[in-house]
């Protein structure tokens, strides 16, 4: 194709790219850099039906007119990424300085909300990722071997997952995991301890979150993979089984191999996934025992008050980590695409 | 003194003059789109609104939990998107501190002739808001669980405690207390109804700095941890909607919730129809050595956007004048603590007026009071499950209040 015609074939792409993508994005990065104005404020006289009393209330006329001299709000630097919500570094140093033993440390810097959440996300990331890759995977090979009359049905209910949004499918698993819910009650029963509370332990609640996550998950994988598998050369297979390949040889030695690039690719988007975990936090009402870079970017949102810049700080370090979490993945694909070409 | 002129305003109205039949504002055009929390007695005055409606004259409402997420950037768009907003004490303040109401001192002359003196609310002299009902949280108790028990109703939070234990001990009730305290907002709340009901200060004097790491922070903190020793191990998530459901499955017997929704645990409910019956209404329980309840008060009203034509301003008063109007209150007098004329207290608003009563402070209204409670609300968990200390929580909570009063720019 020639270079003129090839520009002329991406450009549409590249400007949604341009107008979607990196704008927004290049927006988030400048107000991160800002905070809001120092607030004006007055003693007032309020009535209400209590009674009057001397309040303090922001002037609003002279907000108004700071905001419309400079809308960004002030400058700020990279005071919002340092601060004790996000990065602490003050907090960091002080808690390693005086830290008697490594335990003692660790324990106060997860104390810190950013890493608390760090900690949760890279957790769930690492956990949910691969298993969901395992399971997707080994449901693709079952279905894979049905009778061609009984694949549609399967396969339908198999996708149900990924159908169900996600906040329902996690506020299902909210009634089911109730201490007097199917899944509560049967735990009392099956371990006769009536106290028992799968929402009050953070162990049991961490393990619903990531169990959810895999449910979730789970049907996207075995979609492409079951795709993948339609694709397998069949002569490769049968000339494996004439050399007297097992079924376990010829799966480890004929159809992984094959799969390994569409492996890479979904591990990359299940990275990425996961990493931005959000509704299952906020459907199963675990906020008492998880948080991830998601949910405080919401609580920063959320309310009378928006803090925009630190919700800007917080998407830009998490945009960072999703980067340095993608790095080896990345790589890889790059290896396997170069041995391909 | 405050609460007794709310008091003095809720039984003198009884007194008043026969109501005036508000009619919808028959010849009003133009549009009207109202945001409001969504609860029985707001569902109520915007049934109201809705049957305004004409070929000439819009109403739109939108009934929302998540009205406060919504309401700053829905008025702060010109036109904004909504011309009426219902609001409460605690959340109107940041609609005023963004400057998106409009005065409404000619209109309440023009078309106010129904409302009391008490209904409006004023700032630095000029009409803001108007308020239609008074709320807080209160005591709620089963009263046929207790005197079996031969409990006395409790007046404070330990009398709360030795009643639940005597119930545990006598195997009636495992866990027989439940309150609203799931993380979010209610959490928070929590702890600001038992800080307040120690005289705390959220703030250093005259500034916007925090100070609630001190004893009664701590207190209010084990107070907490100690009414969690009575409730079910799930009781972090559970919010205000649980409480009927728990009553009416007599798995508790005693809770502290909002007196708006206490219809939904009297006869008449279809939540809790066996529990109803049996259900008592009593002033939020006090902290030891303090001789007023353990909650905030709170009113209920609605003001008008600014960004908005006059005509549409002028229209959404004449409708909510109509939706709020007196006979609401003698039609409906169980919904809630109706602060318009004509109104006569039922069972149903015992507990709001004997916590009003007894002295219960109203919800601070100073504007960076929400940052607080959200600090709290999200800081307080690590202690309730026994992770870290009740200083370590509320250190992290000024910690947190800190850096979000900081970005917001009330401290330097």
């Amino acid at each position: 194709m020639p270079h003129r015609t090839f520009t002329l074939f991406i450009l549409p792409s590249m400007l949604a790219m341009l107008l979607f993508i990196a704008l927004p994005l290049l927006s988030v990065v400048v107000q991160s850099f800002f905070v809001e104005h120092a607030q004006v404020l007055v003693q007032v006289e309020t009535c209400d039906p209590f009674g009057c009393k001397t309040e303090i209330r922001v002037d609003a006329g002279a907000m108004q007119a700071l905001n419309d001299q400079e809308p960004q709000g002030r400058f700020n630097g990279l005071g919002t990424y340092l601060d004790s919500a996000h990065l602490a570094v003050t907090e960091l140093r002080a808690i390693w300085a005086g830290a008697p033993d490594m335990a003692t440390g660790l324990s106060q810097t997860l104390n810190l909300p950013f890493y608390r959440a760090l900690l949760f996300t890279l957790v769930y990331t690492v956990v949910v990722s691969p298993l969901s890759l395992g399971l997707g995977f080994l449901i693709a090979l079952s279905v894979n071997v049905l009778p061609r009359a009984t694949r549609g049905g399967v396969v339908y209910v198999t996708l149900l997952p990924m159908i169900v949004p996600s906040v329902i499918g996690a506020l299902t698993l909210f009634w089911m995991i109730d201490q007097n819910g199917i899944i509560g009650a049967f735990l009392r029963w099956i371990t006769g301890d009536e106290t028992l509370s799968i929402k009050a332990s953070g162990a049991l609640a961490w393990a619903t979150l990531f169990a959810h996550g895999v449910w979730s998950n789970a049907p996207f994988v075995f979609i492409v993979f079951f795709a993948a598998l339609q694709t397998v050369p069949r002569d490769t297979l049968e000339a494996a089984m004439v050399d007297g390949a097992s079924r376990f040889e010829r799966l480890r030695l004929v159809t992984m191999p094959h799969l390994a690039p569409i492996a890479t690719f979904l591990m990359l988007i299940l990275i990425m996934d996961n990493f931005r975990v959000f509704e299952s936090i906020i459907g199963l009402t675990a906020t008492a025992h998880a948080s991830s870079l998601s949910t405080l970017i919401f609580f920063a949102l959320r309310g009378d008050t928006p803090l925009f810049g630190s919700a800007a700080a917080t998407s830009m370090l998490t945009v960072i980590c999703i980067f340095v979490l993608l790095l080896p993945s990345l790589r890889r694909a790059r290896t396997s695409f170069r041995t391909k070409a | 003194m405050t609460h007794r002129l709310l008091f003095a305003a809720v039984t003198a109205i009884q007194l008043g003059t026969g109501a005036a039949w508000a009619e919808c504002p028959a010849d009003a055009t133009g549009s009207v789109r109202i945001l409001s929390n969504d609860f029985s007695a707001l569902n109520a005055i915007n049934e109201r609104a809705l049957s305004c409606a004409t070929a000439n004259l819009t109403v739109t409402a939108n009934q929302t939990t998540q009205h406060t997420d919504l309401q700053v950037p829905a008025l702060t768009a010109n036109p904004a998107e909504y011309t009426v907003k219902f609001g409460a004490n605690g959340s109107i303040t940041a609609l005023l501190t963004a400057g998106l109401l409009r005065p409404l001192d000619d209109l309440v002359a023009k078309y106010g002739q129904d409302l009391s003196p008490n209904q409006l609310i004023k700032i630095d002299g000029k009409v803001m808001a108007i308020a239609f009902m008074a709320n807080a949280e209160h005591f709620f108790y089963r009263e046929d669980v207790l005197a079996a028990a031969g409990i006395a109703p409790p007046q404070t939070w330990d009398d709360v405690l030795a009643a639940a234990e005597v119930l545990r001990a006598k195997g009636v009730m495992q866990n027989p207390l439940g309150l609203p305290y799931a993380p979010g907002w209610e959490l928070g709340q929590g702890f600001v109804n038992l800080y307040l009901g120690q005289d705390g200060e959220f703030f250093q004097p005259g500034t916007a700095l925090p100070a609630i790491n001190n004893a009664k922070g701590v207190k209010a903190l084990e107070m907490m941890k100690a009414q969690a020793g009575y409730m079910g191990a799930d009781y972090l998530s559970w919010s205000s909607n649980a409480m009927p459901p728990l009553l009416e499955a007599n798995t508790i017997a005693m809770t502290n919730f909002w007196g708006s929704e206490s219809a939904e645990v009297l006869p008449g409910t279809e939540k809790a129809p066996t529990a109803a019956p049996f259900m008592r209404l009593a002033a939020a329980p006090a902290m030891a050595g303090y001789d007023h309840p353990a909650t905030t008060i709170w009113w209920d009203g609605f003001g008008i956007a600014k960004n908005i034509p006059d005509a549409d301003a002028e229209a959404s008063f004449r409708v909510m004048m109509h939706a709020i109007a007196p006979e609401l209150a003698t039609e409906k007098p169980d919904l809630a603590v109706w602060l318009m004329k004509g109104y006569a207290p039922t069972p149903a608003a015992a507990g709001v007026i004997a916590s009003v009563q007894g002295g219960a402070p109203a919800y601070p209204t100073v504007p960076y009071m929400n940052l607080m409670h959200t600090a709290i609300d999200g800081n307080i968990v690590g202690y309730m499950k026994g992770e870290e200390t009740a200083e370590q929580a509320l250190a992290d909570a000024e910690a947190a209040y800190t850096a979000a009063a900081r970005e917001a720019g009330f401290i330097q």
